[in-house]
């Protein structure tokens, strides 16, 4: 039943927007002239292009983004169970954390986490 | 209490007696889906409303004050000006990316709506995998803005649109942490049954302090979420004009500002789901007659009284603190809240095992 629900509910938002767009699109003005369909660079004319090669920056963060969001994902079935487990749980979690915590600070040491 | 579930049990039970089984599944299919995307729209209408008078408020204004009783209608004008309002297409954008991204925002974010117990049984996904599948939900947002501004061909809605992502990516580690050291104080990653387990305490009062670091932790976390002032980077309106959604008008950018109020709902709901107690009545051990009282004000008064709590806090913060820098925002995230968060982590985790909750 859950599944129906959530195939429902991604047809329901599909089908809000397309609706919305619709109505909109029925009652809404159309004009057009080369002017409009430009990009809009605060009045003047665009200069150069927009899809370049950019910056590394945001790079270095998405890599950091990767390694703990996995973690996260590793962690949530342990949660679920630490109160069963006791120790043990917390030793294991002990050693993940350690190896994660070092990952961590040897990006802040080599001043990955610095926004330049 | 009022459970809502046996509302909607006898409703399928009727259904499935004067009709097919088949009938009544679809039946019952569109009438959750006309209810939550009606309740989606009307929330986000109270949101945009809210806004506004309490930013007026704190900018000692009165905000709308024209169209209907003390305003009312305001927003109702606004949509429907928003409506008649073209659409217009940059000539050099790329068609298919600019059409689809509103639809991947309104998507997650009606999908991480669905997940928000209401009260008790009024609810439509209630996974086992519940805050997981809410984590999910909400991250697949940040593509939707990724694809606005990437296709928008336009150098303001291409800074915004990497900016938003580096930002919302970030912060989301610390809300999956905060979700994390709930997940360890309840054992459950159930909605429902999260709830459940905070009828006799709040998880805020069960976990002491590590659960109220990961409260603060969330509010600020999901503040940068949702792109909102101190972090509205994105869209900062001095430097880039409108962030991701420049090039969008009319509907089109008419979803996005909806999504995105829609988005403060929602983080403000789950921060009242899990952290204090959902549509669970205030309750204190050894006050029986207070404890009874309490259970006289129906679940959805509770849930919805708590969010607009949060949300007023956060609307606090927005009107009180100057925008950052970006290089404030991340190190904020990656320097502080996470190392906080992982630390907090630790000790909710030798709370629970050596029994020091509530």
């Amino acid at each position: 039943m859950n599944f129906v629900l959530l195939f429902t509910m991604i047809v329901a938002s599909i089908i809000l927007v397309f609706a919305g767009m619709l109505v909109a699109r029925l009652i809404s003005p159309r004009t057009h002239n080369r002017q409009k369909g430009e990009a809009y660079e605060c009045g003047i004319p665009t200069q150069g292009e927009t899809w370049v090669h950019f910056r590394a920056g945001y790079y270095l963060f998405a890599i950091l983004f990767l390694m703990f969001d996995i973690e996260t994902v590793f962690l949530f079935p342990w949660a679920t169970i630490v109160k069963e487990l006791g120790m043990k749980a917390l030793l294991g979690i002990l050693f993940f954390l350690f190896i994660l915590i070092l990952g961590l600070a040897y990006a802040w040491r080599k001043k990955a986490l610095e926004w330049k | 209490m009022l459970d809502f579930g046996t509302i909607t049990t006898a409703t399928d039970q009727y259904l499935h007696s004067v009709m097919p089984t088949q009938a009544a599944l679809l039946l019952e299919c569109i009438l959750v889906a006309l209810c939550a995307v009606l309740a989606y729209v009307m929330l986000a209408i109270v949101m945009i409303f809210m806004e506004r008078k309490v930013c007026a408020a704190f900018q000692c204004r009165l905000g709308p004050m024209r169209v209907g009783v003390w305003g009312l209608l305001q927003v109702f004008a606004d949509v429907f000006k928003m409506l008649i309002k073209e659409i217009i297409s940059i000539d050099r954008s790329d068609k298919l990316l600019y059409n689809l991204a509103p639809y991947l925002v309104v998507m997650s974010s009606v999908l991480t709506f669905s997940c928000l117990p209401f009260a008790q049984g009024f609810q439509v996904l209630d996974f086992n995998i519940g805050v997981f599948f809410i984590m999910a939900a909400s991250s697949f947002g940040v593509l939707g803005i990724l694809l606005a501004g990437w296709s928008s061909n336009n150098k303001y809605s291409m800074i915004g649109a990497v900016r938003s992502g580096a930002q919302m990516i970030s912060y989301e580690l610390s809300i999956g942490l905060c979700i994390l050291v709930i997940v360890v104080l309840s054992g459950t990653m159930q909605i429902s049954e999260l709830v459940e387990a905070q009828r006799d305490g709040w998880f805020i009062f069960k976990g002491h302090i590590p659960a109220f670091t990961a409260f603060i932790i969330y509010l600020i976390a999901g503040n940068a979420e949702t792109n909102r002032a101190p972090f509205d980077l994105p869209e900062a309106e001095s430097e880039l004009t409108a962030g991701f959604h420049t090039e969008y008008s009319g509907m089109h950018f008419g979803f996005f500002y909806v999504a995105e109020f829609m988005n403060l709902f929602i983080v403000a709901g789950i921060a009242s789901t899990l952290f204090l107690g959902g549509w669970a009545p205030l309750h204190i051990a050894g006050f029986g007659a207070f404890n009874a009282i309490m259970d006289y004000i129906p679940g959805s008064v509770w849930f919805l009284g708590k969010t607009f709590f949060v949300i007023w806090l956060l609307m606090w913060v927005r009107w009180t603190f100057p925008r950052m820098r970006i290089d404030q925002v991340v190190s904020l995230e990656w320097k502080y809240l996470l190392p906080i968060g992982l630390v907090n982590l630790l000790i909710m985790t030798i709370c629970v095992v050596c029994g020091w909750t509530f």
